[in-house]
């Protein structure tokens, strides 16, 4: 790949991905570089969730390249992509906590399988146990994923998905399914884990205020809220993009201001719905 | 082509690799051996009260039609031998492998189809591990371990139930049926029935695995693919049974 001058956390050049014939991405070119927060709109089915899945390597694309923190992973053994996949966090829809672990060892799983992690035996449950404090989840370690709500499941996902300290985290529909408070809880958390870590993030969703909190919000640790973000002049301005979705196909990429100025039908409408 | 044709093709094709890689993951680290000895106790031990059960009316129900049968001919004491030889060869592995098909291949079907659809399968592999390796391979080895086993028990409380019949029921004295029953076995009987359950196994096993693993659509395509796997599994042990017959016979017929 051509040496950038910002190194690129997710690259993706001419990606075409199909189903048993029915395609779900179409010639999808774009780039998010290290550091940026990138908001991914769409409706159902416009393939946010194949991208997020192509870019780990779970789907592979029929043609086309993906880079993944700078490596070529189109055609990359699955040997060899778990080590890359160490350096990524990923949130599933439904989180996808193991229903025969238990929460602490959920999310010890990666910490012990990955083996690029190389994390020593006596850390784990330090470790795991930090996780679960980041998400205040402190008091489910022996809990079976069955017995937590919706969105203590998707925390303690969280939980897993960052307990390796990963420096790019992908989440598919974070706050799908949650009731507004509970979802306001878990965008706080990813923003908390990307100001903390200062990880690249992409974000898929339906939700247009999730990516407006992403925008305009920051994590203050002294008192452990979200506070708008250019106030005190702090981060005078958040790397945070969007991008829009359709059949496949990416139909807008650009900046918050970019997209309250378009007046495509398909576009506006997720901004309607965000209500800002 | 037509697209059915090309379906199937594809679906051999899938099981094929599936096989290869689960074999291949035998020899290669890392070794579950936690997720080895838990499937043993479920397939095994889980097994054995049906496995016994069936066993023992199996051997009782023909020890009654056999002994029926061979008295026309006054050869009632023969009873032993015809119990043994079809239960050794034939209905102890054909019977012990529908059972565990019936309750395993179905069980690791909406097991492992359950978590493809709720994208566990997804998350194992984006956390560092091969679902093959920690998900088909254990089952596969702890299913080829027990259903040879189950099979041996299921032929010895199979003739334990004709037992009971011939010295009760048919006046046959217990002494004569378990020696002629003991002498109507020969090595290659205990070999065939040996090696068909290990056959078996790989059907069991990796039936399940694979329709499990293919599961699409919710929990009505966990249910699809639970069916599936029973009824694929159940033909394939009949077609074998015929199969390894076949070869076993042919053996003998040519060394004789």
């Amino acid at each position: 790949m051509p040496a950038d001058e910002v190194k690129s956390g997710v690259r993706f050049e001419h990606v075409s991905v199909s189903f048993e014939g029915t395609p779900a991405l179409k010639d999808l070119s774009f780039e998010v570089p290290e550091g940026e927060a990138r908001i991914i709109l769409g409706a159902a089915s416009s393939g946010k969730t194949v991208l997020l899945k192509t870019a780990i390597g779970l789907v592979r694309p029929d043609s086309g390249s993906v880079y993944l923190l700078g490596k070529d992973i189109t055609r990359m053994a699955e040997r060899e992509l778990f080590e890359v996949r160490s350096k990524v966090g990923m949130l599933f829809q439904e989180s996808a906590l193991f229903d025969s672990l238990t929460i602490e060892e959920n999310v010890a799983y990666p910490l012990i399988n990955h083996k690029a992690v190389q994390c020593p035996a006596e850390d784990v449950e330090k470790r795991v146990k930090e996780a679960l404090h980041f998400v205040e989840l402190d008091q489910t370690l022996a809990r079976f994923p069955s017995e937590l709500s919706g969105g203590m499941r998707r925390r303690a996902a969280i939980a897993r998905a960052v307990v390796t300290g990963p420096p790019l985290l992908l989440y598919d529909s974070p706050t799908a399914g949650l009731d507004p408070i509970t979802a306001h809880t878990i965008m706080a958390l990813i923003i908390k884990e990307r100001d903390l870590a200062n990880t690249t993030t992409l974000i898929v969703t339906h939700r247009y205020q999730d990516g407006l909190l992403m925008a305009n919000f920051r994590y203050n640790p002294d008192n452990g809220q979200l506070v708008p973000a250019r106030e005190n002049g702090h981060r005078p301005q958040i790397l945070t993009k969007f991008m829009v979705m359709r059949d496949g196909q990416m139909v807008f990429e650009g900046t918050e201001a970019e997209l309250e100025a378009v007046n495509d039908p398909y576009i506006s409408k997720f901004r309607k719905q965000g209500g800002g | 082509m037509p697209r059915f044709l090309v379906g199937i093709i594809l679906s051999i094709q899938e099981f094929y690799i599936l096989t290869g890689a689960a074999l291949r993951n035998v020899f290669r680290k890392p070794h579950y051996s936690d997720d080895i000895i838990l499937q043993m106790d479920s397939i095994g031990v889980g097994s054995l009260l049906i496995v016994v059960l069936v066993g023992f009316f199996t051997g009782a129900t023909m020890t009654m039609q056999l002994a029926r049968a061979l008295a026309q001919w006054g050869q009632q004491g023969q009873v032993g031998t015809a119990v043994a030889i079809t239960l050794v060869r034939e209905l102890g592995p054909a019977l012990t492998a529908l059972l565990v098909a019936g309750r395993n291949s179905s069980g690791i079907a909406s097991e492992l189809g359950s978590m493809k659809v709720t994208e566990q399968i997804d998350a194992m592999r984006a956390l560092g591990t091969d679902p093959i390796q920690k998900l088909v391979t254990p089952r596969l080895i702890a299913t080829c371990v027990m259903l040879p086993l189950l099979t041996i028990i299921a032929d010895f409380v199979g003739l334990f139930g004709g037992y009971l019949i011939a010295a009760n029921l048919v006046d046959v004295p217990g002494s004569v049926y378990w020696s002629t029953a003991w002498r109507a076995l020969v090595w290659v009987d205990v070999a065939q029935g040996l090696l068909k359950p290990f056959v078996f196994a790989f059907v069991v096993a990796l039936v399940g695995c694979y329709y499990g693993l293919r599961a699409t659509g919710g929990t009505q395509g966990v249910g699809r693919a639970t069916t599936q796997a029973v009824v694929m599994a159940s033909v394939l042990i009949f077609l074998l049974t015929v199969f390894l017959t076949r070869i076993f016979t042919s053996h003998l017929v040519s060394s004789s």
